[in-house]
């Protein structure tokens, strides 16, 4: 049998973006012993490319914000199908994990009195983000990551995990195994309590704002080890990517532009977002330019601009607008910051230093000066909210010792994610995980390592090292995201999702037979191979859950069910892997809403 | 550069790529003709070698939008980010080389081991804020003085500074010196507003602030442009001058302690 | 990560590099340019004449032609502390040279010159300046040659840097600080006695300018850019505090050298070239070569 390393742990995380870090510092301090696996270098995962900001009530800039407000803004912005619980624990804890950060040393931007500020952000009534520039992730991961390297947990940085195993069909969780990069060598973590932090699956598509290690893994790994994964077919298209140049296509554009007083224009120059305002969001969106305008400088009276609706409905319009040919040169709208620059004297300042990293993104790649011109944007592959069905309050799976957190874990976001809302989701969720884990390790006692399960998921990490003239593993991923773009995208329709299983099928014979060359030493070739496999399990998740859900919600839009329909409001999709090896799709109804936070959306309807 | 950036063409051209292959027993430049097309940066050449002529080919890299840091190389002998060097910026009419950089051991191809930086960092004392002061039990800060240390925490940790700086990459320091990084962070820390510890005697003593010769490579190179030589390194040197350097000013605290 | 034990590259050998660009301009142009200065610097010291304008060559005026004698004095003998014996400048503060002081020089005989006692803390000032010194270390000895370009063998891991002597000394900058401040002062005074003219029939003074009044003005401008940019003034007016605040005389002080900061080796180098510039005029014009005007 192949060599492996062994190493022990209570709690392995396996993910080091916020979720992942937040998780492993918790479980650190509550005094077991802890592994860190992340699949590139420690500080580099995804959580570094978000950038508006982190949603927490703290009510610095608008004092009327509280958790109820927060909650209510949730829920709406879900389409009711969230995990209530874990919407009304997110609100009630961010404020005090934001906080915690800064006495980590965070350095947020400061209101005049020099407190955290906030900013505006689709979908929240209040000024609710605590942000830094637009880089605030770079600084959450950057803060959680100083934090932890102090607190002596093991971290195993550019290395994979391929497998849970656990202690029989339907037992707990025991550990899992991969591989790290530079050398190729296997290894074998046992470890009473496994958190996924693994983040999200935009490698599934072509144009996405996601990097290479978006590749499903936590979905896939959560549902080979028999737990549920939930609400798949929510994938959210953020409104605004960069559309050009081809190679930078996708690569996000902060909602933080359209905070800061950001405009949505067609190639006719007209606000477009105007013409269509949801109805339940009429009472709180703005319906002139005047009133947006006065929304962006602070003014209470003033509601939202439009820009400003959840992703789903900025997106689609985007959509819409390219369809109908009133699209920008390279198939976008353009999203115009220059123009404030006529209401701000120091409008050009003001704008380097909101938004310094979208102003440097744009002059090196694309030769645009946002300080002068618009932008083209378009939709882009940017989050799951669907994922690994956990507990609201202990975020474990429906697999004992299985915990998930972040964008992996489902629930939160319901059927489409506010922004700013995953960062806070991040450190709220990733520190109740750690906390659970911590203690499942402490109060489940030892165990023993199944060394037949180990030694066959060794060997099918190995495998595309020793296929040889298979296809071109690289080919294979192509030929998936062209056709998830395509058929399971941002508009669909049965028979275009039909076709894609189909696809998806061939895809998978494909993938079973592809190969990878030379040695195990950082060969991106056998990384890429094994990823596949997980990609091509998160493709038939969304693609099934997707058919399954005949209506449009939230970030699902079905051309042929164009309306929200009551039936489907009343549960959630899940899949599992059925007894067969089949992939099966189950409706879940919703648990009850408890009366008390009935009452909080009440009153929150018409605000 | 010195030579004149071709101009933005619209069209689709060969390039010819030189291209560090090897590990840590022997390597060699290889030859790859990339197709370009407008728009493209050095990571999508790199990428398509990959994918079309060179499956093994290791590179590392994550968000391709300068904001993670991890395709660091050097690209016609400058440490930069594949990501954010355009093809049009580099001249045509030579091989465009890349390499992999030059302070860290080699793992393979574009890839070295950069892991001694994350080691670096454990040795520097963590954040310790003073107690909470306001009556909300947290802090009041200016935005005047936390803009300082925003600047130090636009790092993204590509270590292109730590590559270009002589000290490690002619001189081999890394045990007596932490480099432009690792004096970008203490500085964030020594000047963060709500920070109450004392990391001067380290700096000068185990971590070679001494050491830096003030050569600005690492401003040069930063590509978050920070100005890492005159607000981070030179305040932290001149911060222990006070201490150590200057009886005057040592005299004039030890005398304003007292009273 | 696992840990690949491996040895770190090899360094490049002196000159090596991937670098396509003429990275050598750089480095080849400051040591030219401080080397000229440094070269015309001493030559100018060594002179000991020619350092102030005289009734010998006095000003003319553009409009009208009468005479006058200015009192341009040279950046570079001020301030002049002791007169050489038997040439009364005007300048001296406290009049002729004692013998023993001249003495002192003897190694040269007839060598002594105003320069000699004042020099030391300009040119300190600038040796030990955080821009020229990194300018330097690459320009004279190549440390390293420019960036990422591989640098003489020999120092190797011997490499000291700043961290032990002898240029751990270049610690004491700020004290040099201090005296280039009172040289700002000093210079400005001269700028302030270069408009005035003495009628050489009368003995009677007049405001005016000269040629070498605007000359002299311009001198301790660029001088207080370079010097008032200072990383060490920096620092010492707000710098060393975590906390500045947001408004306030130490916030105002910081952020205009910080201003000036960032425009330091710009400041640096016009200035050095205008101090040079002014001593070749007043020498000039105090030589008779060229004649100075009065514009008023």
């Amino acid at each position: 049998m192949a060599d492996f390393q062994t190493h022990e742990h209570d709690v392995i995380v396996i993910g080091a973006g916020g979720a992942g870090l937040r998780a492993a510092i918790e479980a650190s301090a509550a005094g077991v012993s802890v592994g860190l696996i992340c699949k590139s270098l420690l500080g580099k995962a995804h959580t570094v490319m978000a950038e508006g900001g982190m949603a927490a009530a703290l009510a610095h800039n608008d004092e009327r914000d509280s958790w109820k407000t927060h909650f209510a803004d949730t829920m709406r912005g879900g389409q009711y199908l969230n995990n209530w619980r874990m919407a009304e624990l997110h609100a009630k804890e961010a404020p005090d994990r934001a906080r915690e950060l800064e006495a980590w040393g965070a350095v947020f931007d400061r209101t005049k009195d020099g407190r955290i500020n906030q900013r505006n952000f689709g979908g929240h009534r209040y000024p609710r983000l605590a942000h830094v520039g637009d880089r605030t992730g770079l600084e959450m991961i950057r803060t959680l990551q100083d934090h932890s390297v102090h607190r002596g947990m093991t971290i195993y940085m550019e290395t994979t995990v391929t497998q849970i195993i656990k202690d029989g069909p339907n037992g707990r969780v025991i550990g899992a195994v991969g591989y790290d990069r530079p050398t190729g060598t296997l290894h074998y973590w046992k470890a009473k309590a496994i958190v996924l932090a693994t983040g999200g699956i935009g490698k599934a598509y072509k144009i996405t704002s996601n990097s290479w290690e978006y590749s499903g893994d936590g979905h896939a790994m959560a549902y080979n080890a028999g737990a549920d994964l939930m609400d798949m077919e929510f994938v959210q298209f953020h409104p605004t990517g960069m559309v050009w140049p081809p190679s930078v296509r996708g690569i996000l554009v902060t909602e933080g532009v359209r905070g800061e007083g950001g405009v949505l224009r067609n190639s006719q120059g007209k606000r477009f977002m105007f013409d269509d305002i949801p109805d339940n969001y009429k009472p709180s969106t703005a319906d002139s330019e005047e009133e947006g305008w006065r929304y962006v400088l602070g003014d209470k009276s003033a509601r939202r601009p439009p820009e400003l609706l959840t992703r789903d409905h900025v997106a689609r319009c985007i959509n819409r607008e390219v369809k109908a040919g009133r699209g920008s040169p390279h198939g976008g709208v353009f999203l115009d910051i220059a123009w404030i620059k006529t209401k701000l004297a120091n409008g050009e300042e003001h704008i380097k230093k909101k938004l310094p990293s979208m102003y440097h993104q744009f002059i090196t790649l694309a030769g645009v000066d946002i300080t002068k011109e618009p932008m083209e944007v378009g939709p882009t592959t940017h989050y799951v909210m669907g994922g690994v069905k956990v507990d609201g309050d202990t975020q474990m799976s429906t697999v004992p010792g299985l915990f998930a957190a972040g964008e992996v874990a489902a629930g939160l976001h319901g059927a489409n994610r506010l922004g700013g809302n995953s960062l806070s989701d991040l450190i709220v969720f990733g520190k109740r995980a750690g906390e659970y884990a911590a203690k499942f390790a402490k109060e489940n006692g030892p165990i023993k390592t199944d060394q037949a399960a180990v030694d066959a998921a060794l060997k099918q990490t190995l495998a595309p090292l020793d296929r040889s003239g298979g296809e071109n593993p690289y080919q294979v991923q192509y030929a998936l995201q062209d056709m998830m773009q395509d058929l399971v995208g941002i508009v669909r329709r049965e028979d275009e999702m039909a076709k894609a299983l189909d696809g998806l099928a061939q895809l998978k014979a494909r993938a079973a037979k592809a190969s990878a060359s030379a040695s195990r030493e950082y060969n991106p070739g056998w990384h890429t191979a094994i990823d596949l496999a997980n990609l091509l399990t998160v493709s038939e998740a969304i693609t099934r859950s997707a058919i399954e859900r005949k209506e449009s919600r939230g970030a699902q839009f079905r051309e042929d069910f164009p309306n929200k329909s009551e039936e489907f409001g009343t549960f959630n999709h899940v899949v599992r892997k059925g007894p067969d090896g089949q992939m099966q799709v189950i409706r879940q109804p919703l648990t009850p809403l408890r009366d008390d936070l009935k009452q909080v959306i009440e009153e929150n309807k018409n605000v | 550069m010195s030579h004149a950036p071709a101009k933005a063409s619209s069209e689709t051209r060969k390039q010819l790529f030189r291209v560090w292959r090897g590990d840590k027993t022997a390597g060699t430049f290889k030859d790859y003709t990339a197709t370009v097309t407008p728009g493209m940066v050095v990571l999508d050449v790199i990428h398509q070698i990959q994918a079309e002529q060179a499956n093994d080919l290791a590179c590392r890299w994550n968000c391709k939008a300068g904001k993670c840091g991890s395709c660091s190389a050097e690209i016609n002998g400058k440490p930069r980010l594949m990501c954010m060097t355009r093809m049009d910026e580099l001249p045509t009419d030579m091989p465009v080389v890349v390499e992999p950089m030059k302070a860290f051991p080699l793992i393979k191809d574009l890839v070295t081991d950069v892991s001694w930086n994350y080691d670096v960092k454990k040795k520097i004392k963590p954040f310790k804020p003073r107690k909470p002061d306001a009556p909300d039990g947290t802090w009041r800060m200016d935005q005047a003085d936390v803009d300082r240390v925003q600047e130090f925490r636009k790092c993204i940790e590509c270590f292109l500074c730590q590559d270009v700086c002589h000290v490690l990459r002619d001189h081999h320091k890394h045990e007596e010196f932490i480099g432009p990084r690792f004096l970008v962070y203490t500085a964030a820390l020594e000047m963060h507003p709500l920070d109450t510890e004392d990391r001067l005697a380290d700096l000068r003593k185990s971590q070679g602030l001494g050491y830096c010769n003030i050569t600005k490579c690492c401003t040069k190179v930063c590509p978050e442009h920070i100005t890492i030589t005159d607000n981070a390194i030179i305040p932290l040197k001149e911060r222990v001058v006070d201490e150590y350097f200057d009886p005057v000013t040592k005299l004039f605290k030890m005398f304003k302690k007292k009273t | 990560m696992s840990r690949v034990n491996v040895p770190l590259p090899q360094p490049r050998s002196l000159a090596e590099t991937s670098r396509q660009d003429r990275w050598w301009v750089q480095p080849l142009a400051v040591f030219l340019g401080l080397t000229a200065f440094l070269v015309y610097a001493n030559w100018a010291a060594f002179q000991a004449s020619n350092f102030f304008a005289s009734a010998a060559h006095p000003t003319v005026s553009l409009f009208g032609g009468t005479k006058s004698v200015a009192h341009y004095l040279s950046p570079m003998y001020s301030p002049v502390l002791y007169d050489i014996p038997g040439m009364t400048s005007g300048h001296a503060w406290f009049g002729e040279a004692p013998s023993w002081l001249v003495s002192l020089w003897d190694f040269i005989p007839g060598s002594y010159s105003p320069a000699f006692l004042i020099l030391i803390f300009p040119a300190g000032f600038r040796l030990t300046c955080y821009y020229y010194r990194g300018a330097y270390y690459k320009a004279f000895w190549g440390d390293p040659l420019n960036c990422a370009v591989g640098e003489p063998g020999f120092r190797g891991k011997k490499y000291r840097g700043e961290a032990k002597l002898p240029l751990i000394l270049m610690n004491i900058h700020r004290y040099f600080l201090y005296a280039a401040l009172v040289f700002i002062l000093i210079l400005s005074y001269d700028a302030l006695i270069s408009y005035w003219f003495t009628n050489p029939d009368t003995g009677k003074g007049s405001f005016g300018i000269g040629v070498g009044s605007l000359i002299l003005t311009i001198n301790p401008i660029l001088l207080g850019g370079y010097t008032l940019g200072c990383h060490s003034l920096r620092h010492l007016v707000g710098g060393k505090k975590d906390c500045i605040g947001a408004k306030g005389l130490r916030r105002t002080s910081y952020e205009c050298v910080s201003c000036l900061n960032r425009g330091h080796m710009k400041w640096a180098w016009f200035s050095l070239v205008w101090v040079g510039f002014t001593d070749f005029y007043v020498r000039m014009v105090a030589s008779g070569a060229w004649t100075d005007y009065r514009l008023f």
